[in-house]
């Protein structure tokens, strides 16, 4: 902002300041009309939403019903000690915790695989990550063609080795297996993308100089390549429980309804916009699900912030 | 962390070491990993083999040692093999997917399933046509993924600026309140926003599926971060140039910035195309359905066995674009997608 100043400007103090005040209007106005109508979208529908979310979690209400009655906290009681609440939370546990270790654990040996100077890794890398970026919607419907006991692809393996098919979509539990089998086939790749990077950040003379030692590929892995992949593995936790927990898509392709299946954000749409309609359950749900990620979100900055490393 | 800076703000740089890494004769296949990792995998590999190469009595490219009977056991065990078992699982479904859509009912309801469609046809695609009113439903999703990619990314880009080049005081804060609104899952909104836009009468409207999606948080932060990286003096000289903001931008920092732009543009984009909970609450009638909702109609209305030809030919639709789009520009969604990752 050193604009060339004109002669009368430096003999007029008085002039030089309204000309400053004028710029620093005009960079106001731009700053606005810049920022105003994201900022106002951001406002109108993400921070109204959270407040209004408190209102309506304290209502006794059918959505579209023109009147509710109040009834305070009597929501979230619901939801921390009702046997439905609490079977959304285990089957939020089960799903969570299960697709989080099982995508982290497969994703890291695919990076492993793929960090290997080995010619085709670059089309492998693309394949493994490509169901990551696709509709849930599609993926889902795949997948019902696969699992259905009757005719599906499975269904033929099952045959193949002389055995029925379970029916993964009576059976609760074996409906979550399905799900939570259709969810890490999905995000796996995401995993070993992420992994596979923080791998080719490792000095290699750091992995060459334990080979001159005489340390195995196993030994290698564990004593560095492991320990300095701390922070990638932190950094995947939390962003794959985030994600997790918003599952949607497929649970609702899958298991229509729900059916043993009722993670969180499921739930929270089959409340409010299912056969019950509770709005006021539902808005419930939504407010404690924005703590639990904000938490989960702000000790991820927390950490990052401090460069913990766990060596 | 111990992963050092890489983003894609030297594009010339990295194309730069990849190159040099296939004329080192290392290979197509490790100088073009991607945004995210290829500037320092090319780099290494190209100084490797630029150093063991310098003769032509060089061993040739270092993956050739992985070929050498010594290794070639190893190598087919611990790399190929695992690689093939994950590639049939990722790629069986969608072939199984492709395939089924072009069998005909009685190919699809069997005990003795064939590999391929022993008579093919696309009445599974006229099918689908007839149960839900495709075109529109199509036309629907190009509309809300174009018109709401466009407007975010110009939205994203015109707060970016702001946040990084207007001098004013409080933009801190302002960015502290975007920086909140990234951490809300849209989940959240979705009760309130239904009620704000039903009694806007934006119901079953391509605009009630668009607007509560248009501010961008993500895109906002990401362009944030990249501009900041741009040298201020290409700024300061444009000024005494007579250039204001209005300019600067669309002469100087888009064009600069343009990589990161298509990130953020091709994120939006499959993100809008894939969308499908909001458009599920707020749409009910098949006319204003976006085409995952759509499907999720179909699925629903098709109970019987024998509907999966046609349910396949709907996931075809709106699984292969994406896919297409990202075959052909995979290390941009990568490294959009990975974002935070690598820091």
């Amino acid at each position: 902002m050193k604009a060339a100043l004109t002669p009368s400007e430096v003999q007029d103090p008085p002039a030089q300041k309204a000309a400053r005040h004028r710029r620093g209007v005009r960079e106001w106005a731009t700053f606005l009309a810049f920022l105003a109508p994201n900022v106002l979208l951001i406002l109108a529908f993400i921070y109204y939403p959270l407040a209004s979310n408190i209102y309506y979690s304290m209502l006794d209400w059918r959505l579209g019903a023109a009147s509710a009655d109040f009834v305070g906290l009597k929501n979230y009681l619901t939801l921390f000690t009702s046997p439905t609440g609490l079977d959304m939370w285990r089957v939020t546990l089960i799903f969570t915790i299960s697709t989080v270790v099982i995508s982290m654990a497969i994703g890291l040996l695919l990076a492993l695989v793929l960090n290997r100077n080995i010619p085709g890794r670059t089309f492998a890398r693309t394949a493994v990550f490509s169901p990551y970026v696709l509709s849930g919607v599609g993926v889902g419907m795949v997948w019902n063609f696969i699992f259905d006991p009757q005719i599906g692809l499975l269904s033929h393996v099952f045959a193949f080795f002389g055995a029925n098919s379970p029916d993964w979509y009576l059976d609760k539990n074996l409906a979550l297996v399905m799900v939570i089998v259709v969810y890490i086939w999905k995000n796996l790749g995401y995993c070993a993308v992420v992994y596979l990077a923080g791998l080719q950040s490792i000095p290699k003379d750091l992995l060459e100089a334990a080979a001159i030692d005489h340390a195995g590929p196993v030994r290698r892995f564990f004593t560095i390549s492991f320990p300095l992949l701390g922070p990638t593995t932190f950094f995947l936790i939390i962003t794959t429980i985030l994600s997790s927990m918003q599952a949607f898509d497929i649970l609702r392709i899958m298991t229509p309804t729900g059916h043993g299946t009722n993670t969180i954000v499921f739930e929270l749409f089959l409340q409010g916009f299912g056969v019950y309609q509770r709005a006021g359950y539902s808005a419930a749900i939504s407010v404690v699900l924005f703590l639990a990620l904000f938490i989960i979100t702000t000790v991820q900055m927390r950490f990052v912030e401090r460069k913990v490393h766990y060596a | 962390m111990s992963v050092e800076s890489r983003n894609e703000a030297n594009p010339g740089a990295e194309a730069g070491a990849g190159n040099a890494g296939i004329i080192a004769g290392t290979g197509a296949g490790v100088a073009r990993t991607g945004a995210d990792t290829s500037g320092a995998v090319a780099g290494v590999s190209g100084t490797t083999s630029a150093r063991g190469g310098s003769g032509r009595s060089g061993r040739g490219p270092a993956w050739r040692e992985a070929f050498t009977p010594r290794h070639l056991g190893e190598t087919i065990l611990t790399g190929y093999l695992p690689l093939l078992i994950a590639l049939a699982v990722i790629v069986l479904p969608l072939v199984w997917m492709v395939i089924a859509s072009f069998k005909p009912p009685g190919e699809i309801v069997t005990l003795t399933p064939t590999l391929w469609p022993q008579e093919p046809t696309a009445d599974n695609y006229a099918a689908v046509a007839d149960r839900v009113p495709l075109g529109r439903i199509l036309l629907n999703s190009i509309i809300v993924t174009a018109v709401g990619s466009l407007i975010k990314v110009v939205l994203a880009i015109t707060s970016a600026y702001a946040l990084v080049f207007i001098k004013v005081r409080f933009k801190n804060i302002i960015f502290l309140g975007i920086l909140v609104a990234l951490m809300v899952p849209p989940e959240v909104a979705l009760l309130p926003n239904y009620m704000t836009i039903s009694a806007l009468g934006g119901r079953n409207t391509l605009w009630g599926i668009l607007l509560p999606g248009l501010g961008t948080a993500f895109g906002t932060f990401l362009l944030r971060q990249q501009f900041k990286t741009l040298p201020i003096d290409m700024l300061e000289a444009a000024e005494l140039d007579g250039a204001g903001h209005w300019k600067k931008l669309w002469k100087i920092v888009v064009p600069v910035c343009a990589p990161a732009i298509a990130t953020v543009a091709l994120v939006t984009i499959v993100t809008e195309w894939n969308s499908f909970m909001w458009p599920l609450v707020i749409t009910d009638t098949p006319e204003n359905m976006t085409l995952p909702v759509g499907l999720n109609l179909l699925q629903s209305v098709e109970g019987q066995t024998g509907s999966y030809g046609y349910l396949m030919a709907g996931a075809v639709l709106v699984i292969v674009p994406v896919l297409i789009v990202f075959a052909a520009l995979q290390r941009h969604i990568v490294s959009g997608l990975t974002q935070g990752a690598v820091k």
